[in-house]
């Protein structure tokens, strides 16, 4: 199946009571440690952010094809890949954020999940939770269908294209 | 613009456009594990590649194991095992217990050579920077992947500058000259980036001083350290290497993200407190404390090499370790060991009652020399004195100068005043 480029979905906005971004969320507050034995993918979704104030029912509350906006430093902490795996078994299609610690990064790449980078994401309070958003992977273009606002984030790297295309890092060097 | 050593390494493999922040492909020359996590990557490349060639190039793959050996433990022995049948099977090089820390002995038998690119499951492996080449430790996904692929994605750094002013002095060595280092940039310092070391005392810094300080730029946060190689770090890779090789420096014009100066002209001897490397005082000032040492370790990926060995054993001659204290002094390879035997320093070293074991990272690693046990006070001359990573003992870091003269004295004394 062709991975689309283009994708559209129900934006889900990561903000706090005053209505800023929430920077530095860590893997244990995205995936605690409690739950590291669980290595089945289908049972990791029920925990995402089950320790993050005010989002614990973050799993009832996102539906397939959400994309999440996300604040500064998102994922630092631990290597665990089970905060990168949650997302995706809980059928979320992308991640917007301004930054995220170097580990996650590298693991969201490797594990398929499509990551962009926006450094305005601090001027995007217009788009709220339940918006209509549309995201194009390779030029960076978020688009607010419901607000019919733009905004301009980074466009994925080759490389990551590659291997968001590919399915994953191992799939990307079959037949290599 | 002129680029920065990482930038010209990068650009020589990859074809990608290389400048901080990019997302590259990027050509591997050493893709290697050790016998911490090279297990996991046996596994992963026998579930995801079950039925085709799972390595792009077996030449350019290598096993070690350094972190226990032999293995005194299951958990060490079963992995170590899977990767000894593995390597056996598919034809791949491993350097089995005897050889000693496996980044150590990527340098000595010319696989990592000036310019070049090399990964593997050693979280230092970073110390590639001692030759001017690019090292970087990775989890046992990204190896396995690197080992099938022959190549691997990295983000371009930024590169900031350290020059160092003023010139090392006895009884400083290069382990102090790290620890100001560190002591300047906390362990946050270099945070995803690049360090380029430069100035007079960074050039005579020998090959064994170049990889005590380029072996803890993890401990500074950064991702790799290069130092610039000079003529005699050059004709000893020559002589060892698989391959030609180009060293790159850095361009006149090329764009650093910051630049450190560390002044070193009045340094005494450092030391890192437990349980952080970038908790650096003057060794002096605890003397007044009359801390007890129970442990003296010199070795490592950091102190390992002959030359960190001879200082314990010149400074050990026709003396004893004191009374209540245990040295333990582990080469890093087999090549250090032949010549410490060669050269008669084992028998000094035992005539000091000094216990001398196999290469390997040891006392590191929690390692063959074994742990340190609660409120047990050791002085290393590791990298890292983290809660728990020798055992549940207090670990302080510095120069092989400042652990034989504390191992002498049975507590911890600058070498100034033994
Ligand atoms: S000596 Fe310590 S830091 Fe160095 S490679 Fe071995 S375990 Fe790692």
């Amino acid at each position: 199946m062709k991975k689309p480029i283009i994708l559209k979905g129900k934006a889900i906005v990561l903000r706090n009571d005053t209505n800023e971004p929430i920077d530095d969320i860590d893997t244990d507050m995205i995936f605690h440690n409690k739950y590291l034995h669980i290595t089945d993918i289908n049972e990791m979704g029920q925990y995402a952010f089950d320790n993050l104030d005010g989002w614990k029912d973050f799993a009832k509350k996102t539906e397939k094809g959400a994309i999440l906006i996300l604040g500064a430093n998102f994922g630092s902490g631990s290597s665990r890949q089970q905060a990168v795996d949650c997302f995706t078994a809980l059928g979320v299609q992308a991640l917007i954020a301004k930054s995220y610690g170097a580990i996650y990064k590298r693991n969201a790449i490797n594990a398929g999940m499509p990551l962009l980078l926006a450094a305005i994401i601090d001027n995007i309070s217009d788009i709220v939770t339940g918006d209509e958003i549309e995201v194009n992977l390779e030029t960076g273009l978020i688009k607010n269908i419901t607000k019919k606002k733009d905004y301009q984030a980074m466009g994925m790297s080759k490389v990551q294209m590659d291997i968001y295309l590919a399915g994953n890092l191992f799939d990307y060097a079959k037949g290599m | 613009m002129g680029q920065t050593v990482i930038e010209k390494i990068f650009s020589a493999h990859s074809k990608d456009e290389v400048k901080p922040g990019n997302i590259i492909w990027l050509d591997l020359d050493v893709r290697s594990a050790r016998d911490f996590a090279g297990a996991s990557v046996v596994m992963n490349l026998e579930k995801y590649y079950q039925n085709e060639e799972n390595c792009e190039d077996k030449d350019k793959t290598v096993f070690t194991f350094d972190c226990v050996v032999p293995a005194n433990n299951l958990g060490y022995a079963e992995n170590q095992q899977t990767i000894r049948v593995f390597a056996r099977e598919e034809g791949i090089r491993l350097f089995d217990s005897e050889w000693g820390i496996g980044s150590h002995i990527l340098i000595e038998e010319g696989y990592s050579i000036p310019g070049s690119t090399v990964v593997g499951t050693d979280s230092h492996l970073n110390i590639m920077g001692c030759i001017g080449a690019f090292g970087q430790g990775m989890g046992d996904q990204d190896i396995a992947f690197g080992m099938k692929a022959g190549k691997t994605w990295f983000e371009v750094p930024p590169t900031m500058k350290v020059t160092i002013e003023g010139d090392l002095k006895a009884p400083c060595s290069a382990k102090d000259l790290t620890l100001a280092v560190i002591r300047k940039l906390t362990s946050k310092g270099a945070l995803g980036k690049a360090i380029e070391f430069e100035g007079k005392a960074i050039d005579n810094l020998s090959l064994a001083g170049r990889i005590t300080l380029s072996s803890m730029v993890t401990e500074m946060g950064g991702i790799v350290g290069f130092v610039p190689p000079n003529d005699e770090v050059i004709s000893y890779c020559k002589k060892r290497a698989r391959s030609d090789f180009t060293p790159y420096y850095a361009e006149e014009d090329a764009k650093y993200i910051e630049e450190v100066i560390v002044d070193i002209s009045d340094l005494k001897p450092l030391i890192a407190k437990p349980f952080k490397p970038d908790n650096v005082v003057e060794v002096e000032s605890l003397e007044k404390d009359n801390i007890h040492v129970e442990s003296a370790f010199i070795g490592s990926c950091t102190n390992g090499r002959y030359e960190d060995m001879k200082i314990a054993v010149d400074m050990l001659k026709g003396k004893q370790v004191a009374e209540n204290t245990v040295m333990k002094i582990v080469p890093a390879t087999r090549t250090v060991l032949g010549d410490m035997i060669k050269n008669g320093d084992i028998q000094i070293l035992f005539n000091a009652r000094t216990v001398v074991s196999n290469p390997g990272c040891a006392g590191c690693a929690s390692g063959q020399i074994g742990m340190t046990g609660k409120g047990e006070v050791q002085v290393s001359t590791g990298n890292r004195n983290f809660k728990g990573k020798q055992g549940s003992g207090l670990t302080y870091l510095c120069s092989p100068e400042t652990v034989t003269a504390s191992a002498i004295a049975g507590k911890i004394i600058s070498p100034e005043n033994l």
